[in-house]
């Protein structure tokens, strides 16, 4: 610490520079610039040969380890499935629950892998959303081996076996999907929340939670106004910013949120916010006083997907942990705990036998499950939930600073 | 050969420095003035505008990390100067013990003691929920979501930076000169404003220093403690980065601030640094 005020060193700092010392900064940083003027390589990808496929599975062996990096509250806490997986297979796992927001993920994993280097995870979890569409555009997907998913093909719903933004299964698997909704916090909120105006709602001035992911936020913007999110143009998006700003600047808003926000509104610090449903069920299962609604207007339902970055150390075993998550006793198990939509259809009846063998309060727990239309939605249920908005890359750049402008002011 | 010894030894810090410097450096610089998208890629187009555009768009949350920082540093300073005089002058044989305490905290992360000051400031936490549940404040009140708790934050993160500096100067002022004023008829008040503060102003100085920079420049407060309209510029640079990968916008933004805190440094060092320091540490 002494010499961090050493005379000299406060000098240096304050003396005037020669002109000639400046020319040879100047100098140094000129040659810097041209060793760093090649700039950054675009990587489109074009999809993926079947041969090539073929080749690069040919190349890999199971390594008896697998290391799968998920979103928080998404096992559960004795990770009974990979456990199940472990004894089944003989492969052990690392567990890491290092994803919080895709954009934020997309934006740590892109310069890794467009360096060609490995992200250190042979499984990641992301929402169909722009980000995804990078990372398939860039080519940082490993492309599936599809030889290697019996169980998937056996026992996924229809639905998940047919995606818009991947077709063909080509790089991903569903992991779940989820509703995003309302949630709030039965102790300050008496009255039932029924609306999406509840978030609008001067009554609740100071204690409402929104997202900060710019799709998110865009989504109720929009379901408010009335107008589908999934063929939204451009001057919709600006709609939904006027009002959500006019809700900011009403000072109805508190704060936005990541997934950090389920901490605030089960502590109380918000009372209504924007939320996703399995996060909510996990905290009611817990005991806190919180709920989560479908507004009448609509909300929105997303899938997380499993995929193999590019790079990936055990992409066999990888293969092997996604396909067996597909299994529908290890399907129930997960979604018993983490109660989004299951992409196995055949967990309801796992889990209504569950309830038949289970008595008292453990089995009342299990038919909510399997009677709740967040879990297993119906396709009257599933028309009420929107899809998100797909961009191209232009669009992302109008469409973002709209959304950003407010959650950043 | 012995007259480029020195410079043979000095060989790996210059390594260090150019590798890790001036290279990513002037890469940044590069990017900062590229277009282009994420998918197909930035080149180069020598574009001023980035900076512009980036100092338009986001003159607001400049000027506002200007105001934290320097908030945080002033707050800093009331509380570390207090703190650092009475472990110098009145810490005895327990100096080293208070030090460590005071550096304790600081083995944990600092995200999760930001977090944890979420925990503790929480409307219905620990502390603003007992003085509620007794009546003592409003139910609405809250300090979380608002200004004061992003620069209360800021202020609790680098204070050690600032109490350590201080500390080591007035450590070595000698308890004589100030028996010296005393002997010359000196108040007590008189010894400290014309011994012993002027004495410690190079503490001083270089405290400001390690604390108004990385104070102006952090997204973690700001992000954990603060509510809507209290986003501080290392939140854009952050989002620029992270969430648009608009790498030449966020380069554009890190060199503006650089460039606002090297002047802002600049002047304050010519004001008050330096020679003005030293010479008030010499009279």
């Amino acid at each position: 610490m002494n010499r961090l005020y050493t005379p000299a060193l406060v000098r240096g700092m304050t003396q005037p520079r020669t002109r000639r010392e400046a020319f040879r900064i100047a100098g140094l940083s000129a040659a810097g610039l041209a060793l760093a003027a090649c700039g950054v390589e675009g990587q489109k990808a074009a999809p993926p040969k079947a041969d090539a496929v073929q080749e690069y599975w040919a190349k890999q062996q199971k390594h008896g380890k697998v290391v799968f990096a998920n979103w928080p509250e998404y096992m559960p806490e004795d990770k009974a499935p990979l456990e199940q997986f472990k004894q089944a297979t003989g492969i052990s796992y690392e567990y890491k629950e290092v994803i919080n927001e895709n954009a934020e993920f997309f934006g740590k994993a892109d310069p890794v892998l467009r360096a060609g280097q490995s992200l250190g995870y042979d499984i990641v979890v992301m929402t169909n959303g722009i980000q995804l569409q990078h990372m398939i555009e860039l080519g940082y997907v490993v492309a599936l081996d599809q030889s290697k998913m019996p169980n998937f093909l056996a026992n996924a719903g229809a639905k998940y076996k047919e995606r818009s933004y991947d077709p063909g299964n080509v790089h991903t698997m569903p992991y779940t999907s989820g509703v995003t909704g309302i949630a709030y916090n039965t102790k300050y909120v008496k009255d039932d929340v029924t609306s999406i105006e509840a978030l609008f709602d001067p009554k609740y001035k100071g204690r409402v939670g929104m997202m900060s992911d710019a799709q998110e936020i865009a989504n109720f913007g929009m379901i408010a106004l009335g107008i589908d999110p999934e063929n939204s143009t451009e001057a919709e998006w600006k709609k939904a910013g006027e009002k959500l700003k006019a809700q900011r600047d009403a000072g109805i808003v508190r704060k936005y949120y990541d997934q950090n926000y389920i901490d605030a509104v089960s502590k109380g610090d918000v009372w209504v916010t924007m939320a996703w449903s399995g996060d909510v069920f996990q905290r009611q299962l817990a005991g806190e006083p919180v709920k989560f609604v479908v507004p009448q207007e609509g909300g929105t339902i997303w899938t997380d997907n499993m995929l193999i970055p590019k790079g990936a150390a055990n992409p066999v075993d990888a293969m092997m942990l996604m396909d067996f998550l597909y299994k529908p006793e290890v399907a129930a198990e997960l979604d018993e705990f983490i109660q989004f939509v299951t992409p196995v259809p055949a967990v309801q009846d796992l889990l209504r036998k569950k309830a038949d063998s289970a008595t008292g309060e453990d089995k009342q727990a299990l038919l909510d499950m399997v009677d709740s239309p967040l879990m297993f939605p119906t396709d009257a249920d599933y028309a009420k939930l929107h899809s998100y908005t797909k961009l191209t890359t232009a669009q992302e750049q109008v469409f973002n600073p709209i959304f950003q402008s407010i959650t950043q002011a | 050969m012995r007259r480029l010894t020195p410079y043979l030894l000095a060989l790996p810090s210059w390594m260090w420095l150019a590798i890790f410097l001036v290279v990513p450096l002037a890469a940044m610089a590069s990017v900062s003035l590229q277009t282009g998208n994420v998918i197909d890629g930035f080149v180069m187009t020598f574009s001023v505008s980035n900076y512009s555009n980036a100092i338009s768009g986001y003159s607001t949350q400049f000027a506002r990390s200007l105001v934290y920082g320097g908030l945080a540093t002033v707050a800093m300073l009331l509380i570390g100067y207090p703190v650092a005089y009475w472990i110098a002058f009145k810490g005895g044989s327990r100096k080293s013990m208070y030090l460590f305490l005071l550096l304790l905290p600081f083995f944990v992360s600092f995200v999760l003691r930001t977090i944890a000051w979420g925990f503790l400031l929480s409307d219905d936490g620990i502390l603003f929920g007992t003085l509620k549940g007794w009546g003592l404040l409003p139910a609405d009140f809250h300090v979380l979501a608002t200004a004061f708790a992003v620069v209360a934050g800021l202020a609790y993160n680098w204070l050690p930076f600032m109490i350590l500096p201080i500390y080591v100067s007035l450590e070595r002022v000698d308890p004589r000169v100030v028996e010296a004023a005393h002997d010359l008829y000196a108040t007590r008040g008189a010894a400290f404003r014309k011994v012993v503060l002027p004495l410690s102003l190079p503490g001083v100085f270089a405290g400001v220093l390690m604390t108004f920079v990385p104070a102006t420049a952090d997204p973690i407060n700001a992000q954990v403690l603060g509510g809507t309209g209290n986003t501080m510029i290392g939140n854009i640079i952050q989002t620029e980065y992270l969430v648009n990968a608009d790498y030449p916008t966020a380069s554009a933004l890190s060199f503006t601030l650089m460039a606002v805190l090297l002047v802002g440094i600049f002047i304050y060092a010519r004001v008050l640094g330096t020679e003005n320091v030293l010479e008030a540490a010499a009279r």
